[in-house]
């Protein structure tokens, strides 16, 4: 089995971790800029961050020969102070230039207030005055749908961006509809209790079907399973899923959609 | 399509532990102290979902625990979602 890991965020991972991965069959993974868990009390913080993110990730990867990108933004969970937000969007320009930076992301919204709708179109002008893919963070639980509405009526009301160059993460039986029918990519998160499970993932697919969406652990700090998606196509194998569908959903889609960043090379092209 | 045997060879019993541990969550909630709660509320609204004979239940279970305005609010006081809508004065 090949696969690619579109979403973890290998800095809350141990190193045990990137080995199992790679034996899995992981042939690239794509970490996004997130909250801590806790909030960082500066500008600075998120500089360091971002150094972690472009520097010393990608070497800790590169250790099990795995190609590691990433994508920068302050996160929805840390947007209610503006003026932190606009100190850290001031730093994010410095290193779109790191060759594994492949856009902006997770934007989003957490508890879809207008702080943070404030600062989600301003990650969305960066994007757009950049020419960078989004990768886009929908809320929790209860604020998922009008959240994942919110947005949508963001990206959508900016004439420069595109929808087949965002992807909108994160989405359920309730949001995936609205997504590929605004022609943007979603993504599904693999967590053990409030995102999608294997075999709602695997549901959700063989309603919607294979293009514009991939399948991702989000492996993080929290109860998350940095093996999900590899489990999930172990799971598609057990429904009856030919090996070519489940390929394209955890292989070619990823690839199909970051291969849109100059900066993404093809796995079997390195 | 797939084959419904197929569906329930493979995950009938998976299934069927998880209807028992709701059916033992409710009696556990039920056998516990304290007054309603809006989170027990929307677990019970969402319950009747799954009798209606109509597909599209996992939906329909994830609206009923969603918050169903549409526009923003005015600050976010938390960053914690708790998987039920407390209302539009109990944010």
């Amino acid at each position: 089995m090949r696969y690619i890991e579109p979403h973890g965020h290998m800095v809350s991972r141990t190193t045990d971790d990137y080995r199992a991965m790679t034996m899995a069959g992981c042939q690239a993974v794509c970490e996004p800029a997130f909250w801590a868990g806790f909030d960082r009390s500066s500008a600075q913080g998120f500089y360091d961050y971002f150094c972690q993110l472009t520097q010393h990730e990608p070497r800790r990867a590169s250790m099990f020969g795995l190609p590691h990108y990433t994508w920068l933004c302050i996160n929805p969970k840390e947007s209610e102070d503006l003026a932190l937000a606009d100190e850290v969007l001031a730093i994010i320009p410095e290193f779109m230039g790191s060759p594994n930076v492949l856009g902006i992301g997770e934007i989003g919204l957490n508890k879809n207030s207008r702080n943070e709708m404030t600062v989600l179109e301003k990650h969305v002008d960066l994007a757009a005055r950049n020419d960078q893919l989004i990768l886009v963070h929908t809320p929790h639980l209860e604020d998922k749908r009008k959240g994942t509405r919110l947005i949508l009526d963001v990206l959508k009301a900016d004439s420069r961006i595109r929808p087949e160059r965002c992807i909108i993460d994160h989405v359920e039986e309730h949001t995936v509809k609205m997504v590929l029918d605004d022609g943007f990519w979603a993504g599904m998160t693999l967590y053990p209790e409030t995102k999608c499970t294997a075999n709602r993932a695997i549901d959700i697919l063989e309603l919607y079907g294979d293009e514009r969406i991939w399948m991702n652990s989000a492996c993080d700090w929290g109860i998350s399973v940095p093996l999900a998606v590899p489990q999930a196509a172990q799971e598609m194998k057990r429904r009856g899923n030919d090996a070519r569908f489940i390929d394209k959903v955890v292989y070619q889609n990823p690839i199909e959609f970051m291969s849109q960043s100059p900066r993404f090379t093809r796995p079997e092209e390195l | 399509m797939a084959d419904r045997k197929n569906i329930l060879d493979l995950y009938f019993l998976d299934a069927r532990a998880r209807l028992i541990d709701i059916a033992a969550f409710m009696d556990r909630v039920d056998r516990a102290g304290g007054g309603a709660d809006f989170r027990y509320d929307a677990f019970r609204e969402a319950l009747k979902s799954l009798g209606d004979g109509q597909p599209g239940r996992a939906e329909k279970v994830l609206l009923a625990f969603s918050d169903p305005t549409n526009e923003p609010i005015p600050e976010a006081t938390t960053k914690a979602a708790c998987g039920a809508w407390p209302g539009a004065n109990n944010g």
